[in-house]
């Protein structure tokens, strides 16, 4: 059998977090209100009802374009895209069709086969759709139409097609998810629809590669998590090869994702797409796009995850750490306020991947914001006091639940949990004797010569000071008793 | 002494405010010519005889406050493709037929915030596509100066109240000329202000780059009146411009010696009628003898400019209209398929002329006749307004007919769609430019029907129409008032 290549495109719809809709002022936070409380005359596409643009939505595309590579346009305007469906409030969308607020963008990927270059063709603003429910009622089936989501700001992102295989597309739309999230323009929820992913593929032999050949592509669309888009491309790549080497052609078309059963179902072919008849909206103006004004959003651009990152390797962590930390925005932020408490880097990095984050996920809290969190303050001085042998590892697990349902201070939950460090000869020694004599045959191991058994007498000792042995000292003094015996 | 309703804003305000009269009677007044002249003209689809009383006694009331605005207390009507919260506004279409919007329109508001008196929603061609309001899927308005003929359109029922007297004024859309063509033909003032200079919110949307509100009046100054109420920055409308809104009013009254007037070659055209030819040079020669000059220009593009508004306008249709399919406007008609039952809603809820016109920009903007009409269009709108940037360059203003008729009796050209277009040959080009056109009586021909006389000048100067259209009304006796003995409708109600 011959080999195949794969050739792949990326489509990413996002809904944008402003404060208000695309072309009117109605509150843009809907999700999970009562159908067609979010709506006005305008976003009804009533009679006579005319859009403006919403000044946010434009910097927020210009965000994406500027941290995607892209150029912004002097001149760009919104067009009408013209098709009737019961979703469509005005029988059209508005979009940027001819002028994308940004083009020739790129973005970056490490892979397993060495850095890999994705370009972006496009980022244009839209609106997005109302949402359609079909239901039956007493044996009557009704289609109802909720607004709330009529005319929210929606931005699509468009590849070229320079992706070679799932797994890159799958890291591409990771890598884009993480800027648009870390732009703060973007919730990035795929659950919820507020992000919405298409790919195009189509396969060829290394020979049509070589030549800059492509064959006919089909586009999947409906796929609603990373997951979903490795299987559809994986099995579309194969259903494709099966079906050239059986000596069949593939149609370019339009198809959907049925995860439950695993493949890719059938929508429409290239000969019934629409015509949409596009033409510049004309109630509103054209807008223009100074450098003065580029430069005003470019300067507001803030610091996005591979920065951090690079940010947190220097600082002497691994990628990996370094990773999970800024795993989200709100997350590196809390990191760096406790690093800024005090403590050192390796040891507030373990106390928040270790011991606060096993808490996170027993509790169940959305890293998307860390005011469930304790204070950020006290997390570095629990780091600071652990490194100084002010509290010992069994003490920190203890504290720390405390500290998520109180939000006191270490010091403070300290004290109300009794938990102090029992240190210093006075205290510990009577407690090594007695531990000591009760395990004689250990300690005949020890002075023969067997020095893992010191971990097991370490551990009796600390058992005795309920935990609170501080580590270092219950080490020195063990070790010289030993040695006088 | 003259008639209550018929007085100028102008005298009934000063009227209303030493107390010689009030806004229930001046209301009333109206109301009863309206009751007398209906039967015959049928200019409006919807008479407001209860908002009108209720919003004259909240005007008496502002008036005896003091610092009522100027048309505080004065009966006005709507175009009804201008929303009216609470009040049917069809389009004068059935698929909009008992449609109640929640909002005002801008131009509403304004007239409201101004204390007006709102006495009804007048015909219209519906979604004013039409030069005769016969597209009206309501009824059919007649020209008071000619029972027998059509007042024009698409503004003919807003045009044909104020000639009547059932309204002290009233507000049309221009989007082709469907302000300046029915007040010539009705004998009235009708100004189209420059695209941009009233906000178009709320007022359902024809053709969006070129339709503008504007107001008809019997004087100049009142018509002037009611501009400075409407004109400004709405921001609901993008397309608003927020330059400073002038007085019109007191470019009435200023004197036109020295002022460049150009007269198109273009604009005299074989098909139009004799006596409108000599009416409007009489015309130039009158605007001379006050000591204007006025020089033959050119707009070589004229001709161009009916088929360019033929394209551009039916593909904004085709979009504008699209939300009009059964399920929250108009009737919806059961079909098999959801496809099917859009085309049957739209099919019975529009009438010929407004799926002419669908069909006609669906087609334009379609996938390989896109460039060839729609992008070429626009090229040629361009050219058209560099032939009027040209003129500006040395007049101050041009003068020409208004339509090459004078009302035409019904039925006349519904049969022929050209025929029917060509009413607006006069006025398409100012339009596509987006210029300000002001429309004003200068004369009659001999079956005693309006001629109007077209004044249109660069953007933004719509004082120098006030100005120059002033001009000549005050030393001519064409206007409304002075020739009320030619009406031919509620002459019971006349002294």
């Amino acid at each position: 059998m011959s080999e195949w290549l794969t050739v792949i495109g990326i489509e990413v719809h996002t809904q944008l977090l402003t404060r208000s809709k695309m072309f009117c002022s109605c509150d843009n936070n809907y999700a999970g209100d009562e159908p067609n409380t979010h709506v006005c005359p305008v976003c009804l596409g009533a009679p006579g009802m005319l859009p403006t643009v919403n000044a946010q939505a434009l910097e927020y595309g210009i965000m994406a374009a500027l941290a995607l590579d892209c150029s912004v346009p002097e001149f760009s305007w919104f067009e009408r895209k013209n098709y009737p469906y019961p979703d469509l409030v005005k029988g059209f969308q508005l979009t940027q069709y001819a002028y994308p607020i940004g083009a020739h963008g790129k973005v970056d990927l490490e892979t397993d086969h060495g850095p890999r270059r994705i370009g972006v063709r496009r980022v244009h603003l839209e609106e997005d759709t109302a949402k359609n429910t079909h239901v039956t009622v007493a044996g009557e089936s009704y289609s109802l139409v909720d607004c709330n989501r009529a005319g929210v700001p929606l931005m699509e992102i468009v590849t070229e097609p320079d992706a070679r295989s799932s797994e890159e597309a799958v890291a591409y739309l990771k890598k884009l998810r993480d800027v648009l999230v870390f732009l703060g323009i973007a919730s990035g929820k795929m659950e919820e629809g507020a992000m919405r992913l298409e790919a195009n593929i189509s396969v060829r032999t290394p020979a049509e590669a070589a030549a800059g050949v492509l064959r006919k592509r089909c586009e999947v669309k409906n796929l609603n998590s990373f997951e979903n888009v490795r299987a559809a491309l994986e099995y579309e790549r194969e259903r494709q090869i099966a079906a050239y080497e059986a000596g069949e052609e593939i149609q370019q078309a339009t198809l959907g994702w049925d995860s439950a059963a695993g493949r890719t179902v059938y929508q429409r072919s290239k000969e019934e797409a629409q015509d949409y008849r596009y033409f510049p909206e004309p109630d509103l103006p054209p807008l223009r796009f100074t450098a003065a004004d580029v430069d005003a959003v470019r300067a507001k651009l803030p610091e996005l995850r591979p920065a951090i990152i690079a940010r947190y390797e220097a600082l002497g962590l691994d990628r990996y750490r370094a990773e999970l930390l800024s795993q989200t925005r709100a997350l590196a932020t809390y990191f760096e306020t406790a690093l800024a408490g005090g403590g050192k880097v390796e040891r507030v990095a373990n106390l928040l991947l270790g011991d606060l984050l096993a808490q996170v996920n027993e509790r169940q809290i959305n890293l998307e914001e860390t005011t469930a969190l304790p204070a950020a303050g006290e997390l570095g001085r629990l780091a600071q006091q652990w490194e100084a042998g002010e509290v010992t590892g069994p003490q920190v697990k203890q504290l720390l639940p405390r500290l998520f349902e109180t939000g006191e201070t270490v010091d403070a939950a300290k004290a109300a949990l009794g938990i102090r460090v029992v240190g210093g000869a006075d205290e510990l020694l009577p407690i090594i004797e007695a531990v000591l004599a009760a395990n004689a045959a250990a300690v005949a191991k020890v002075k023969a010569g067997e020095q893992k058994v010191m971990g097991f007498l370490v551990g009796q000792v600390m058992k005795a000071t309920k935990g609170q042995g501080a580590p270092g000292e219950v080490n020195r003094l063990l070790a010289e008793v030993l040695a006088r015996d | 002494m003259s008639e209550m309703y018929e007085l100028t804003i102008e005298q009934a305000a000063i009227a209303l405010r030493v107390g010689a009269i009030s806004s229930v009677e001046l209301t009333q007044a109206v109301l009863d010519r309206l009751a007398a002249t209906e039967p015959a003209v049928a200019a409006f689809i919807e008479p407001t005889p209860e908002v009108a009383l209720a919003g004259a006694a909240a005007a008496d009331a502002r008036l005896r406050a003091g610092d009522a605005p100027l048309l505080c207390g004065i009966p006005g009507a709507l175009k009804d493709l201008i929303a009216t919260r609470g009040i049917q506004t069809t389009a004068g279409s059935q698929m909009l037929k008992g449609y109640r919007p929640i909002y005002d329109a801008h131009v509403t508001q304004r007239l409201i915030d101004a204390g007006y008196v709102l006495v009804g929603k007048t015909n219209l061609d519906e979604f004013a596509m039409g030069s005769s309001t016969e597209t009206s899927s309501y009824q059919t308005t007649r020209n008071p100066f000619c029972p027998d003929c059509v007042p024009g359109g698409s503004s003919g029922g807003s045009a044909a109240c104020v000639a009547a007297g059932s309204a002290f004024f009233s507000l049309g859309t221009d989007t082709g000329g469907s302000i300046r063509q029915p007040a010539s033909l009705c004998g009235v003032v009708g100004m189209k202000p420059t695209y941009g200079r009233v906000s178009r919110w709320g007022v359902i949307a024809m053709a969006s780059s070129l339709d503008q509100v504007g107001p008809f009046a019997r004087t100049v100054k009142d018509c002037a009146a009611v501009l400075e109420c409407l004109a400004g920055r709405d921001e609901r409308d993008a397309t608003s411009s927020s330059r400073a809104v002038p007085s019109y009013r007191e470019a009435c009254g200023r004197d036109i010696a020295g002022l460049k007037l150009g007269v198109p070659r273009e604009y005299f055209i074989d098909g139009m009628e004799p006596a409108v030819e000599q009416s409007i040079r009489a015309a130039v020669a009158q605007l001379e003898g006050l000591g204007a000059t006025a020089v033959e220009i050119s707009l070589p593009h004229t001709s161009y400019a009916l088929p360019t508004y033929y394209i551009i306008m039916p593909c904004e249709v085709s979009a504008n209209l699209a939300r009009f399919d059964g399920i929250r406007y108009g009737v919806p008609q059961p079909g098999e398929t959801m496809w099917e039952a859009y085309a049957k809603t739209r099919g019975a809820g529009f009438g010929a002329e407004v799926k002419r016109r669908i069909m006609l920009g669906t087609y334009a903007l379609s996938a390989g006749y896109h460039d060839a009409y729609y992008v070429r269009a626009q090229k040629v709108r361009t050219l058209i307004k560099q032939d009027f940037d040209q003129a500006f360059e040395q007049v101050d203003a041009i003068v020409c007919p208004a339509s090459p008729t004078t009302a035409f009796p019904f039925g006349a050209k519904m049969d022929d769609p050209i025929q029917m277009y060509l009413s607006d040959v006069f006025t398409l080009a100012a339009s596509l430019a987006g210029l300000p056109g002001l429309v004003v009586p200068c004369g009659f021909d001999a079956a005693s029907k309006p001629i109007g006389l077209q004044l249109i000048a660069p953007h933004w100067r719509e004082e120098t129409l006030f100005q120059v259209a002033h001009a000549f009304e005050q030393s001519t006796s064409w206007s409304q008032p002075q020739n009320r003995h030619r009406l031919r409708v509620g002459q019971g109600g006349a002294q």
